[in-house]
């Protein structure tokens, strides 16, 4: 039977298992929302503006492991959602996003909305389509979703004409893909596998760091094992966080600028580093001509191009972290006896001190936090000082529920990425940190929450400036603050009211663990606004980076 | 240090841009590139020629295998068959005309326009070859030039 290739979309989105579609619509995009309209099987998610409904599915997409979907129209609408697709690329999240075009005899005449969205994406998405001819949207749309989810994750586009997904289509869905250029490699060379089994083997300061591709391939169970059956200990990157238990003991926490005095020393002492599925890039590795000089390094990465990409590597290793890891604990049983895991341990890791002053700490309000939430509960953070705060002190235990914007640092991120989380499942309790910069660039998103229901639970840390911009200028220009000053700032109870969410203001330091247990105990979405001390810096420790 | 890629990509839209788009944004310097289609005509091929020691080539080759669209990335070998096709359009009035077939003839090039003024060129070789007749045109009075990037292709049966 003929149906639209709007319909056809939505069909075929359907039979990928899509159940959550964010987006936003407009002119060109509507063929394919009139189909939509018509779906009993995808719930549709209507953001206010285009970039959350990116960051939205991508937040779903972490918490899930699954496809996050979003939607827009053509020009300013396809335009809005660069940012999420972007975001979502560094971090390698699986999206597909689709977006409407003007009809082809339109493109190339500048018609009205219309911008060359392909083009646009091309350098930040793993892949993208301009769908001219209405018979090739099945196909596409396999493909998308089996280029966004495989081998290293990352966002698709799909770019459809108006008059393409007007017109008739015999629908038949494929079952499988041939992409000729498309063959991810999983399994991991058996003698490069040897040969890191062998460096374990042969040194006395193995270190384990862990990347977001812990996450991604699913492997913190096997990390864990190696980590325990040899006694090493484990570093991570801001995207790995969650792939080792937080409150682990070989867990040295975050290495890079922002990270501790153990990890770093650790990175700088090791006779043999271990990357697994991390990319290393400036944040974490700081100095690259000081990075691990007396180690040897074995990198394993599912995408060859970031092996030797960044750091120089001596056993490299291409495939699936989860199945080489795996085979690795198969090899190697013989427990360090070094004491060396210990000392790393022993070290003071985030050595900073509190800075007196007007104000909370927020360091001991995300350490209280750390104690009181439970290990289900998904975080999600804005970027900044309360992301980097977050990242230090809150132990995350589970891989999956932590979601944070990494390698692109794109604030705003946090409040639809929450949302996305919490639409993956209602029932779970999803918390967002965030600092009243990052808030205000997203914070109409509420209105997405309120419009589905969602209980959103939401830690604003005040200190009314762009907190880590103003650390940027005191230690790089003088202290010469510029633009850092927020003094325009709403009253953000009024806002969460006007929401429809609870508000509690902290300003005492006595308060603190009551509010956080009115937060994370409340049955309603709240908003905790705790007033923090502006002079608590971020870094703690950089001797060696 | 030179290298030749062959690269067979997807023959539709776009690909190109995609290739080239990816040199500039990673910072790799492209030499020359030449497209056109194999003997499928899915399947085109670009040679491009990248200036970069062996950390470059292989991010380049890295790179260019993560577009979907690339289905192969090949380092051609020093040894194989490259060449380049120029036009050049030289002064030639009727009395230096002898002069200019004789160097023609010398570099096996094809004279394939002539007019009162001038004659026209047409030479293929690898790129010495062009630049050295180019210097032979050159006190001539060369018009117009145009070169096309390099192709290649590796020699034996493999």
């Amino acid at each position: 039977m003929a149906i639209t290739g709007g319909q056809a979309i939505i069909c075929a989105l359907e039979a990928e298992g899509v159940e959550l579609v964010f987006g936003y619509p407009g002119g060109a995009i509507l063929p394919v929302f009139d189909s939509l309209r018509e779906s009993s099987k995808i719930h549709y998610v209507l953001v206010r503006q285009e970039q959350a409904a990116a960051h939205a599915a991508s937040g779903y997409a972490r918490a899930t492991g699954r496809v996050g979907v979003c939607m827009a129209t053509s020009g300013p609408g396809a335009t809005n959602l660069i940012t999420g697709i972007a975001t979502a690329y560094m971090d390698s999240i699986p999206l597909v996003a689709i977006t409407g075009q003007v009809a082809v005899d339109l493109i190339g005449r500048d018609a009205f909305q219309e911008v060359d969205i392909t083009g646009a994406t091309e350098p930040f998405s793993k892949h993208n389509y301009l769908v001219k001819n209405v018979n090739d949207i099945p196909r596409v749309i396999k493909e998308a979703f089996h280029i966004a989810s495989t081998g290293r994750p990352g966002p698709v586009l799909i770019d459809i004409p108006k008059d393409v997904a007007l017109s008739s289509i015999n629908f038949k869905y494929p079952d499988t893909v041939d992409l000729k250029g498309y063959k991810p490699n999983y399994e991991g060379h058996p003698l490069q596998i040897k040969k890191v089994v062998k460096a374990i083997k042969e040194s006395k300061k193995p270190l384990i760091c862990v990347g977001g591709g812990a996450i991604l391939s699913d492997a913190a169970q096997e990390i864990l094992e190696l980590a325990e059956k040899v006694n090493v200990p484990v570093a991570m990157t801001l995207m790995g966080i969650g792939g080792f238990p937080g409150s682990h003991p070989l867990n040295l926490g975050l290495l890079g600028i922002y990270g501790t005095q153990a990890a770093n020393t650790a990175v700088n002492e090791a006779d043999l580093l271990l990357l697994l599925g991390a990319r290393m890039g400036d944040r974490a590795t700081g100095n690259l001509d000081k990075f691990a000089k007396k180690a040897i390094i074995a990198h394993i990465d599912i995408d060859p191009a970031e092996i030797g990409k960044n750091v120089e590597v001596d056993i490299p290793i291409v495939g699936d972290l989860k199945g080489i890891v795996k085979e690795i604990n198969k090899l190697n049983a013989d427990k360090k006896e070094s004491n060396w895991a210990e000392e790393l341990m022993a070290k003071d890791r985030l050595p900073a001190q509190y800075v007196e002053g007007k104000g909370l700490d927020p360091k001991e309000i995300i350490q209280e936090l750390s104690k009181m939430s439970n290990n289900d509960m998904i975080v999600a953070t804005d970027v900044g000082q309360h992301q980097m705060w977050t990242s230090q002190y809150y132990k995350v235990e589970k891989p999956g529920t932590f979601i944070t914007s990494g390698g692109l640092g794109t604030m705003g991120y946090g409040l639809p990425a929450a949302i996305g989380a919490k639409m993956s499942d209602t029932e779970r309790e999803v918390l967002l940190i965030t600092g009243d910069g990052s808030f205000q660039m997203n914070l109409t998103e509420l209105a997405t929450a309120a419009q589905e229901n969602l209980k959103m639970k939401i830690i604003l840390f005040n200190n009314s400036s762009l907190g880590m911009v103003r650390e940027l200028q005191q230690q790089s220009f003088e202290s010469r603050y510029f633009s850092v000053h927020m003094t325009g700032n709403p009253d953000f109870s009024k806002i969460a009211e006007a929401y429809g969410l609870k508000s509690i203001r902290v300003t005492d330091k006595k308060d603190i663990k009551n509010a956080l247990k009115e937060i994370l105990e409340s049955k309603d979405g709240i908003l905790g606004e705790f007033f923090i001390n502006l002079d608590v810096n971020v870094v703690p420790y950089r001797e060696g980076i | 240090m030179k290298h030749t890629l062959a690269v067979l990509v997807e023959n539709h839209a776009g690909v190109l841009s995609k290739v080239s788009g990816l040199f500039s944004r990673r910072g790799f310097n492209i030499d020359s590139l030449a497209v056109g289609i194999t003997e499928d005509p899915k399947i085109s091929r670009m040679t491009i020629v990248v200036d970069g020691d062996e950390y470059i080539v292989e991010q380049v080759s890295k790179q260019l295998n993560k577009l979907i669209d690339v289905i192969k990335v090949q380092d051609i070998k020093e040894d194989s068959v490259v060449r380049e096709l120029a036009l050049i359009k030289v002064n030639a009035t009727s009395e230096i005309r002898s002069e200019i077939t004789e160097i023609v003839n010398i570099f096996r090039a094809k004279v394939v326009d002539i007019s009162k003024n001038t004659m026209t060129i047409e030479i293929s070789g690898d790129s010495t070859k062009v630049a050295a007749i180019q210097n032979m045109l050159q006190p001539f009075g060369i018009q117009e030039m145009v070169r096309t990037g390099a192709i290649a292709i590796d020699r034996g049966s493999k």
